[in-house]
């Protein structure tokens, strides 16, 4: 599986990093290292919609906040 | 607000801004030999003898502004027939000398090369003089001056001499591409290369980003350029022109920084590699230097990269105040990542060549770097985070830096190291005067340039260098 966050301005400022950063633990802590490859890019041109974020070219809108029940549903969930 | 510094740049500008609107519009081919009178018309000279050396002249800088003399390797031309044989004596005794009793001049010329008329007027015998300008600082009445020219001041690294014909030549093998001529010259004799010809044709083929993407690399610099408008305003206007997105370089200078910490620790001395004129400077003057420069790419280099790591089909271009960068793009180490380099002031030309009002847009984002990345683009910033880098990585290494705030200084540097007297162990190395805020491509200069990146500096959504690359890993 494939998670790409953005990491272009826009999404940065609405807190890509702490996305990013959560994904990277609940990867590690749910042991989907060799299942889960987590990526970057600069824009995904739909920056109103930040933080963007796509799991197999499929695209979701995630804030720091709902990133940890994003990850249950959309990434553990599906994996 | 006036957009430039000097005259020159906007006569540069002019043509520019002509040849990439008619590049734009697939017009160039058809109307090349009729920009100069575009930009000249009429029979009334505005600037040389006649109107028609000022077109021919103008030719010269259409040829440049497509890309220049491809047989000649360096990006820093002079165009002959624009160049005006400034004197070029040195110090020369003027009609303002009074004949006085002091003779400061004599007594302070250790070399005797001071002797005076029977009407006690003071005359230099030019084959004692070393042209070290102790008589013209003492002359009371200023009446000793350096007929020397512009360019050859600006050159610190004296890579310019006088040709056969009287014209500016420059030595390739000591040329480091800073610019210093390119923007010291009273008549816009000397110019950098343009690639904006194949920035335009790069956006033209990408087919609104569609065929691949083409990312815009903005120096930290800018901070201090385009004031007339807002920083959020270039960024839209950059997207108006058909980049997909826009990154601080800033971002490959928090990379830089990690990376040249623990290089500098591990080796114990270290010379920065960010600046290509002072690497390229090292290469040419100090050759035996090179093995402590550091094997960083530079802050440009290091986020191409990056950015080609992560979209395979991307297209880069770099966007700043330096003439050098073009050189560094060149080479076999960076070519791969960087596909282009433009300066602000062909930023400029490319903005008004397509009627792109920034000050009218809306202000878009620009935010991937942390302060410290950001203050890259000063004199002393790299060293500040460097140390900043050492202390976020727990590194246990006392760093002692010396600043060099110019060529000249980097020169000074460089020369103590080879003797082994350098009181350092991390040189960072500038050759623009004030950093790369000083760099020739810049659309101004000015005093507030450097509180002006400080402030764009603490402004970073990011506070330290480990969060800003922290999405990268």
């Amino acid at each position: 599986m494939k998670v790409i966050v953005c990491i272009g301005s826009s999404c940065h400022i609405k807190g890509s990093r702490q996305v990013v950063e959560q994904f990277r633990r609940l990867i590690a802590e749910n042991g989907l290292g060799d299942k889960v490859e987590l990526g970057g890019t600069f824009c995904m041109g739909k920056c109103q919609q930040g933080v963007c974020v796509t799991v197999d070219d499929e695209f979701y809108s995630v804030t720091p906040d709902t990133a940890e029940e994003f990850f249950e549903k959309n990434i553990k969930g599906k994996v | 607000m006036k957009k430039f510094d000097t005259k020159v740049q906007h006569l540069k500008y002019k043509v520019l801004r002509e040849v990439a609107h008619q590049a734009w519009n697939d017009t160039l081919l058809e109307s090349v030999f009729d920009i100069p009178h575009m930009i000249v018309p009429g029979k009334t000279s505005t600037m040389r003898c006649c109107v028609y050396k000022e077109r021919a002249i103008l030719g010269e800088r259409v040829k440049l502004a497509m890309g220049g003399d491809r047989e000649n390797p360096n990006v820093i031309e002079v165009i002959d027939i624009a160049c005006d044989e400034c004197p070029a004596a040195g110090y020369e005794v003027t009609d303002s000398c009074r004949g006085c009793l002091a003779h400061r001049c004599e007594d302070v010329c250790k070399r005797g090369a001071i002797s005076f008329d029977h009407n006690h007027v003071a005359h230099i015998d030019k084959s004692k003089c070393v042209e070290c300008g102790a008589c013209a600082k003492v002359c009371p009445f200023a009446a000793i001056v350096n007929r020397k020219r512009p360019c050859q001041i600006a050159c610190k690294v004296k890579a310019i001499s006088i040709n056969e014909d009287n014209a500016a030549a420059i030595d390739n093998s000591k040329c480091i591409q800073c610019g210093a001529c390119v923007y010291q010259c009273p008549f816009g004799a000397i110019s950098d290369k343009s690639y904006i010809l194949n920035v335009i044709d790069m956006l033209k083929k990408s087919q609104n980003n569609e065929k691949y993407k083409v990312y815009a690399v903005v120096a930290p610099s800018i901070s201090s350029q385009f004031v007339y408008a807002k920083l959020g305003q270039v960024i839209t206007g950059l997207k108006e022109l058909g980049f997909f997105t826009v990154i601080e370089a800033a971002l490959g200078a928090d990379m830089v920084a990690m990376s040249e910490a623990k290089e500098l620790s591990e080796k114990e001395f270290l010379t920065s590699s960010c600046c290509p004129a002072f690497v390229q400077y090292i290469k040419s003057a100090f050759p035996s230097l090179l093995p402590h420069v550091s094997h960083n790419l530079s802050p440009m280099a290091m986020l191409a990269k990056y950015i080609k790591k992560s979209d395979e089909k991307a297209r880069v271009v770099f966007i700043g105040p330096c003439t050098a960068k073009k050189s560094e793009a060149q080479l076999e180490t960076v070519r791969p990542y960087v596909d282009a380099v433009l300066t602000f002031e062909e930023l400029q030309a490319l903005f008004d060549s397509k009627d792109v009002d920034i000050t009218a847009l809306k202000e878009d984002v620009l935010d991937n770097a942390s302060y410290f990345g950001r203050i890259f683009a000063r004199s002393g910033g790299l060293s500040d985070s460097v140390k900043q880098a050492l202390s976020e990585q727990k590194i246990d290494f006392a760093v002692k830096p010396v600043v060099c705030d110019g060529i000249e200084a980097c020169k000074i540097a460089l020369l103590k190291k080879s003797k082994n007297v350098l009181d350092a162990n991390f040189i960072e190395g500038m050759a623009c005067v004030g950093g790369c805020i000083g760099g020739a491509g810049c659309l101004t200069h000015g005093e507030k340039n450097k509180a002006q990146v400080d402030e764009y500096g603490r402004e970073a959504f990011e506070k330290t260098i480990s969060d800003a690359i922290a999405v990268l890993k």
